[in-house]
């Protein structure tokens, strides 16, 4: 066991746990932000994506002692954020979860995506959420609301 | 509980020996009121737990239905809930769905038992939730009647308000109290379709705001106090033993509290509990465990392949004999075709890992699962415990998908948690399935053989047809049985092809079911799977030996009383007729039609090879499902279910054995499609209708693959008959 001082959605967080622990299983066992997902464990599925120091990264398989001072940011915190507002509600517009179990990483990878290309292109989408698994189907949709979010971005950028 | 104590007092509680139970009970506690978030955007709004009714209607105005279905994206949250405000008046922009506990009054209407199967939420409840809503609303009316002196007949409803003579109004909240003493009326008229203010309209989910803001609470998000957290080291064979456990370093690592044996539904494990899941799963990669595997079939998919194979030279038994049953034999050689198929074993894989959690108290157990069969489970984690079904609380939980995966006839998860929460007695537990423990863990869609063979007639229509499917049966030996296994004949292995709306008028088909190792189960549209592919695979190599157009082809072929699919395809016909006639270079066009669970449906689709995979650049989708009860939540099923359909052509979209052991861990074995496997867009166009709904759910999932490679036949001129498509 170690201690580790994090910063979570801009708050200072404490936690004594095994430094293999992953990011993701601090986030949800000990801080309690459930909204980050657990779906394969191996980064192939997405479900666990976050920020970290500002870059989309799946939590499930960066050990707690690799973070360092980057800051880490979760889709509980993406309301308050001006593309992740803009991402959620035209999430909410195109109607786009089922299941919604894989769409908090579909959404802060999304967010990843348009903070560095605000404008981007269908192959810019293929590739960024290309490792981004939704069982239920749903990336017609998910197409469809990163166009509109998109759309509502100024063009620099948030 | 406390909590729960509080809250009930404030319920007036109606009862009344109706066939559908308790209907309204009214929340009168302003204090729980407190206690909720400030908005509804931010937080879920606290359960009404226990619910004693379908409608609950709080002081302010919110009125919360109750879901008697498991919501796991099909969107029943959403329908079930407009069926019922529809009917009752409310107003929508205050209703809440919540799932509801096991519990008789939840029971399909139907079937008898509480359950999300068979695509039928909406098409069992359609009913059932309209005269829930009816009789609600007239009981809102005659306690408005009776306070302004009136009659019923002088009053009208509309959106939560009563409006009666001289401008009064009352809103329903107000009349709560008083409409839940009034008698609930056996006899109801409900809307005529034309009367509709929410069926039929496009209505967004209930429940996207806190799917896209991480608030919603799933399954495996539950925390309770003191919870623990369990995994399960599973057999490497099915049916394997624990022999002996060296457990000395796995107890080591910190917060590790029990590591024990346990029966599985099928032979033995050894469970790891601990205060979270990270050391839980360290623990376990920790254990050393002797496995006892002999004694149990050690299956391998090659030598399945072999004896499948074997069996599909010769009839088993007999599904459908109709006509000359050897008019084949005296059709000309040249004129024959025959092809073979195969299906691998296929993981459902549902996003969120399986899991349930468990509190045993000795004379009462509580229970949060994300089931699909909630009766069924109920009833399991009872046996285990020594109790009645009535004795454990079954909470509903969000799932993130299941395709067929939470609804198991044999509880194993449950059991798995209910034995281990036996042990650890007044502490919950929750069990999860790691993705490892999930992709090579059985329960899978059984791999199936087809052999057909079919004589083409001088209209270049079949005139004889020959099939045999060998596969195991889902359903021998479970509850289901005796329902559909007939003579031998599983029907979830022949649907789709025994029924065929083809005019095939000499026909025989005929199945064996070899029984194999391997746990198999339902997956999304069962049987429809593999025989959609097989049937319409066939009819587009038919119809291209005939130089006919396919959709012409087939609506040639099928049967004048095929009204739904015949329907699609006209439609199929129109809203594809702009693109379909002048695609780019090196795209080609695929065809399929398929009607199940009454749902006819007809897709096309404009393909091309990238990277030696087929991209898919567009589908179109005509359906025929009768009422379309929400059009939007329909066309996010097809859209959405084309892709999950794409599951079976993926490279690695195989189970596969070897020496008896799974040879697929995770994803990296066993992948489902990416956002680049997924068709690029959708349109789906409804064929209008007044007649009942049926299922939306699982027909999406049929028609994609046969549509898929008949357009890669276009293209590469081969035929594709061997599932997954590892090589183009």
């Amino acid at each position: 066991m170690a201690t580790f001082q994090l910063t979570v959605n801009g708050e200072r967080r404490e936690v004594n746990v095994d430094p293999s622990t992953p990011l993701l299983w601090v986030l949800r066992d000990d801080l309690k932000l459930t909204g980050t997902k657990f779906g394969c464990g191996i980064s192939a599925c997405g479900a666990c994506t976050v920020h970290v120091g500002g870059v989309a990264t799946r939590s499930c398989i960066v050990p707690i002692s690799h973070i360092g001072d980057r800051p880490i940011v979760t889709i509980e915190a993406m309301a308050g954020d001006p593309v992740g507002r803009a991402v959620q509600d035209a999430w909410v517009a195109e109607d786009v979860v089922q299941c919604g179990y894989c769409q908090s990483g579909q959404i802060m990878t999304a967010v990843a995506l348009l903070k560095q290309t605000p404008r981007p292109t269908e192959q810019n989408i293929e590739e960024s959420m290309g490792g981004n698994l939704c069982r239920c189907g749903t990336y017609p949709r998910i197409r469809a609301a990163i166009r509109s979010a998109s759309a509502q971005l100024p063009k620099g950028g948030a | 509980m406390v909590a729960t104590a509080i809250n009930r007092r404030g319920f007036l509680r109606v009862s009344f020996a109706a066939a559908t139970g308790l209907l309204i009970s009214l929340h009168l506690e302003p204090n729980a009121l407190g206690q909720e978030a400030p908005t509804p955007a931010q937080q879920q709004p606290p359960k009404v737990f226990p619910p004693d009714a379908f409608v609950n209607i709080r002081p302010d105005g919110k009125i919360v239905i109750q879901v008697n279905r498991l919501e796991f994206g099909q969107g029943v949250q959403t329908a079930l809930p407009m069926l019922l405000a529809d009917e009752m008046d409310a107003d929508w922009a205050n209703v809440i769905g919540e799932l509801a506990p096991a519990a008789d009054v939840y029971k399909d209407p139907l079937f008898g038992f509480q359950f999300v199967g068979g695509s039928g939420s909406v098409a069992h409840s359609f009913q059932q939730y309209r005269e829930l809503g009816a009789k609600t609303r007239a009981m809102l009316v005659a306690a408005a009647a009776e306070r302004w002196n009136t009659t019923p007949d002088k009053c009208r409803s509309e959106a939560s308000v009563v409006h009666g003579p001289n401008g009064k109004t009352a809103t329903y909240a107000e009349l709560a109290a008083d409409a839940a003493r009034k008698p609930v009326p056996t006899k109801v008229n409900l809307k005529t379709p034309s009367e509709f203010r929410l069926v039929g309209k496009h209505i967004k989910r209930l429940d996207s705001r806190p799917k896209c803001n991480g608030l919603l609470k799933f399954g495996l998000d539950l925390d309770l106090p003191g919870m623990k957290v369990a995994v399960v080291a599973h057999p490497p064979v099915f049916g394997g033993r624990v022999k002996g456990i060296v457990d000395g370093e796995a107890r080591r690592v910190e917060g590790v509290r029990d590591i024990f044996e346990i029966p599985l539904a099928n032979g033995t494990g050894v469970a790891v509990v601990a205060d979270k899941f990270w050391p839980a799963k360290q623990a376990r990669s920790r254990l050393k465990i002797d496995w006892d595997v002999t004694g149990v079939e050690h299956p391998d998919t090659t030598e399945l392949w072999t004896r499948y194979r074997q069996l599909g030279n010769a009839p088993g038994n007999v599904a459908v004999n109709r006509g000359d049953a050897n008019a084949i034999d005296k059709i000309a050689a040249g004129n024959r075709l025959v092809a073979e198929y195969e299906f691998p074993f296929l993981a459902h894989a549902p996003m969120e890992p399986l899991n349930t959690t468990v509190r045993f108290d000795g004379d009462h157990a509580e229970a949060w699962a994300g089931s699909q069969f909630q009766t069924v489970d109920q009833m399991a984690i009872a046996e285990v415990l020594g109790l009645k079904p009535e004795q454990v609380t079954f909470h509903t939980e969000m799932a993130g998908g299941g395709f067929g995966r939470r609804a198991v006839t044999d509880s194993h998860i449950q059991r798995e948690a209910a034995v281990i929460a036996k042990r650890l007695r007044g502490t919950p537990v929750k069990l999860i399935w790691t993705r490892e423990d999930d992709v090579p863990g059985g329960y899978y869609r059984p791999m199936h053989f087809h052999r057909v063979e079919i004589g083409v007639g001088p209209d270049g229509l079949p005139a004889a047809w020959r099939h045999v499917i060998v596969g195991q049966s889902i359903l021998s030996g479970t509850p289901f049985e005796s329902l559909l296994v007939k003579n031998g004949v599983d029907e979830t292995a022949t649907e789709g092809t025994s029924d065929t709306h083809y005019n095939l008028p000499n026909m025989h088909l005929s199945v064996h079911h070899p029984k194999v190792n391997v746990p198999v189960l339902w997956w999304r549209s069962v049987g429809h799977t593999h025989n959609a592919f097989v049937m319409e695979t066939l009819i587009d190599e038919l119809a291209q030996r005939a130089r006919m157009e396919p959709i012409a082809y087939r609506r040639k072929l099928l049967k004048p009383d095929a009204k739904k699919l015949l329907s699609t395809l006209e439609l199929l016909d129109k809203a594809s007729a702009g693109w379909r006639n002048s695609l780019p270079r090196g795209h080609a066009l695929g065809v399929a039609c398929h009607e199940c669970f009454g749902t006819g449906v007809a897709c096309a689709v404009d393909v091309s090879v990238e990277n030696k995979r087929p991209k898919i650049h567009r589908a179109t989708v005509a359906v025929d499902c009768g009422i379309a009860v929400n059009p939007l939540t329909i066309e996010s099923q097809f859209q959405a279910g084309l892709g999950f359909g794409v599951t079976q052509l993926m490279a690695k979209g195989a189970i596969t054995l070897k020496n008896g052991i799974v040879e697929q861990r995770n994803f990296d074995g066993y992948t489902p499609p990416y956002i680049i496997d997924a068709p690029m867009t959708v349109d789906v166009h409804i064929v209008p209708s007044s007649e009942a709904p049926t299922g939306c759910g699982e027909p999406p999932v049929p028609v994609i693959s046969p549509a898929v490679v008949n357009a890669l036949a276009r293209l590469t001129g081969k035929r594709y008959r061997t599932l997954p498509l590892t090589n183009l």
